[in-house]
């Protein structure tokens, strides 16, 4: 398509760390959607949420913001927690397609209050923090220049990744989490609550959202509607994985961030196409293979 | 009869208005309020009786609101026939669309529709004959007899759209049609055994509901004399066209007409007196409370408060 190999090679390059981020702002989703089965439309709200509470810390205390990220945990845990046992107590005991719609739409209104009150409370002007890593780059190879801040979010986005994927295959807590999602009734039959789990994942996910939340504020300043870009974003890298698969999170992460990157230094088709590409992936996904490059 | 009856009575009450009344904005903002009860009415068909939610008005409002810019920018066509083209473009949409997706869970189909409505909007921004991110400015052309105002006929235009929306929608509801989406909202797997055509359903009304939101659509490029992608493909219209029927009932026909009457009418007063933000506030607030608190929507209410089946 007419793009010289070394552009496209530093297209791979961005798009490899982009693709980083883009599984790390996935994972939490594909958590609470993949395998719990709760349509969270508002996960993306969250994660902005997360943002400007990074924000609030970093100002305060004068912390790193990964540092003030995972400071933030324990907080949206329990948040986490309340928002699945409030949403299990209306919608999901009762059952039925309807209480699908009316879930779907309870997320949507919660997304919508989240996006609102950050307005109110902010204004609609980007907010950034401050960072030794923010505002420099390296060289890598001959004359790539990397800025500083997307390693570092590369790198934790890596870890956190790696973090979540052990929790999940190793601890007594995650293989429960994976049963829980594959077979429900069944874990009632051997004694085991599935709500509770279900609950404790739920808090899992939405703390892994505030650490997406912080590395969306080192990546770039932010304002309160960013959340509407990423509903799509998010959903597309989870359905592309297949519902639930931590490695095809990563996996479909890499191929969003690739292929979004190629597109924005594409000569012909540039920043303009970029948006595109996500969403033409994930539909053509849906329709070839809906259950997803690394589902059952 | 009665129903038809009372729409010739809202009919002639909306020319009557026309006539009489001046003040230009109150026809702006009503003919808001007139496009989504036609948005919800359409939202409700395939969100409301079947079941599958739709974050997409955005896509087919908008491909409406560009068939018909286009049009009028290649031919001059009537506004007639820019709102039969953008029908059928947004409905040609749904189809295809629904033929993808309608197969599988509707958090799918969901999601499906806002893929659908962002590579809308990147083709209409890289589309330069449409005018591109920048936009295209259109003349509008002089008004058509007994209005004496562009506005004016807009205004009785999208109420008579409103009017076969709603129709359409009655009608669904109370034919073979209704009957097997609801069955569908209820459980799919227990309709498809007992032999209702689950997906030729789900693609009737999913065809249907974007052919009615294409053509609510049409009529908004020559309402703002401009069409420009980011506010045309707005997340917006699909937050309305969504909360409507939740707020005002998603069983009845006229649960997404009081929603959406009563939803865009506060929205008109709270963005001119208040703020923007505080409007999408409410809307976030309505939508948790009904949903949680009255699932059934005002016409629920109202049946549970008088006892009324």
């Amino acid at each position: 398509m007419g793009m010289p190999l070394d552009l496209l090679l530093e297209a791979v390059l961005f798009g490899i760390l982009l693709g980083g981020f883009y599984a790390a702002v996935s994972m939490g989703l594909s958590v609470s959607f993949g395998l719990l089965d709760v349509p969270n439309v508002a996960h993306p709200a969250i994660m902005v949420l997360g943002s400007y509470c990074t924000y609030l810390v970093v100002a305060k205390f004068g912390l790193d913001p990964i540092v003030a990220g995972l400071a933030l945990t324990p907080l949206f845990f329990l948040l986490g927690m309340a928002v699945y046992r409030f949403y299990y107590e209306t919608f999901e005991r009762r059952g039925g397609r309807e209480a699908g719609v009316r879930g779907i739409a309870f997320f949507f209104g919660l997304a919508l209050i989240i996006e609102v009150g950050l307005i109110l409370a902010f204004g609609v002007d980007q907010r950034m923090v401050e960072a030794p890593y923010i505002g420099k780059s390296i060289g890598l190879f001959h004359d790539i220049r990397v800025p500083m801040r997307t390693l570092t979010v590369f790198a934790v986005a890596v870890t956190m990744t790696i973090a979540l994927t052990l929790y999940m295959s190793k601890t007594f807590t995650g293989r429960a989490i994976k049963a829980v999602a594959q077979d429900e009734p069944a874990l009632r039959l051997m004694g085991a609550n599935p709500v509770r789990i279900k609950q404790w994942a739920f808090g899992i996910a939405t703390a892994a959202s505030v650490i997406a939340g912080a590395l969306l504020i080192i990546v770039g300043p932010v304002e309160p509607g960013m959340d509407r870009v990423y509903i799509g974003r998010t959903f597309a890298v989870v359905v592309l994985a297949g519902l639930g698969s931590m490695t095809g999170t990563v996996f479909a992460g890499l191929i969003l961030g690739i292929s979004e990157s190629i597109v924005l230094m594409h000569p012909v088709l540039g920043a303009s196409w970029a948006p595109a590409v996500s969403f033409l992936l994930l539909l053509v996904m849906l329709g070839v293979r809906p259950q997803g490059l690394f589902g059952r | 009869m009665r129903f038809w009856f009372g729409a010739a009575i809202v009919l002639a009450v909306l020319v009557a208005v026309t006539a009489s009344v001046q003040y230009e904005y109150f026809f702006f903002a009503g003919y808001t309020v007139l496009m989504f009860i036609v948005l919800s009415t359409a939202w409700n068909i395939l969100g409301g009786y079947a079941g599958y939610v739709n974050f997409g008005t955005p896509a087919f409002f908008g491909l409406g609101a560009y068939s018909a810019a286009v049009l009028y920018k290649a031919t001059a066509a009537p506004l007639v026939v820019q709102i039969a083209l953008a029908a059928v473009m947004a409905g040609a949409l749904g189809f295809g669309a629904g033929m993808l997706t309608l197969r599988l869970r509707g958090i799918f189909f969901a999601i499906a529709t806002i893929a659908v409505t962002v590579i809308m909007e990147t083709v209409f921004i890289n589309w330069r004959y449409a005018g591109g991110a920048t936009g295209l400015q259109l003349l509008r052309p002089a008004p058509i007899a007994p209005f004496d105002s562009y506005i004016k006929m807009l205004f009785v235009v999208m109420g008579l759209t409103a009017i076969v929306a709603v129709a359409i929608a009655r009608y669904i509801e109370r034919s073979w049609l209704g009957r097997g989406l609801r069955a569908i909202r209820d459980s799919e797997e227990a309709a498809e055994a007992s032999g209702v055509p689950t997906l030729r359903l789900k693609l009737i009304a999913c065809t249907i509901s974007g052919a009615l939101m294409g053509a609510a659509g049409a009529p908004m490029p020559m309402y703002l004399s401009f069409i420009e992608p980011a506010s045309t493909f707005n997340l917006n219209y699909a937050i309305g066209a969504l909360a409507s029927p939740m707020i005002g009932g998603t069983a009845h026909w006229l649960g997404p007409v009081i929603g959406a009457a009563i939803l865009s009418t506060l929205q008109q007063l709270i963005t001119v007196t208040i703020s923007n933000e505080i409007n999408v506030l409410l809307v976030g607030v309505l939508l948790v409370v009904f949903v949680v608190a009255a699932p059934d929507g005002l016409v629920g209410l109202y049946r549970k408060i008088f006892g009324k089946r």
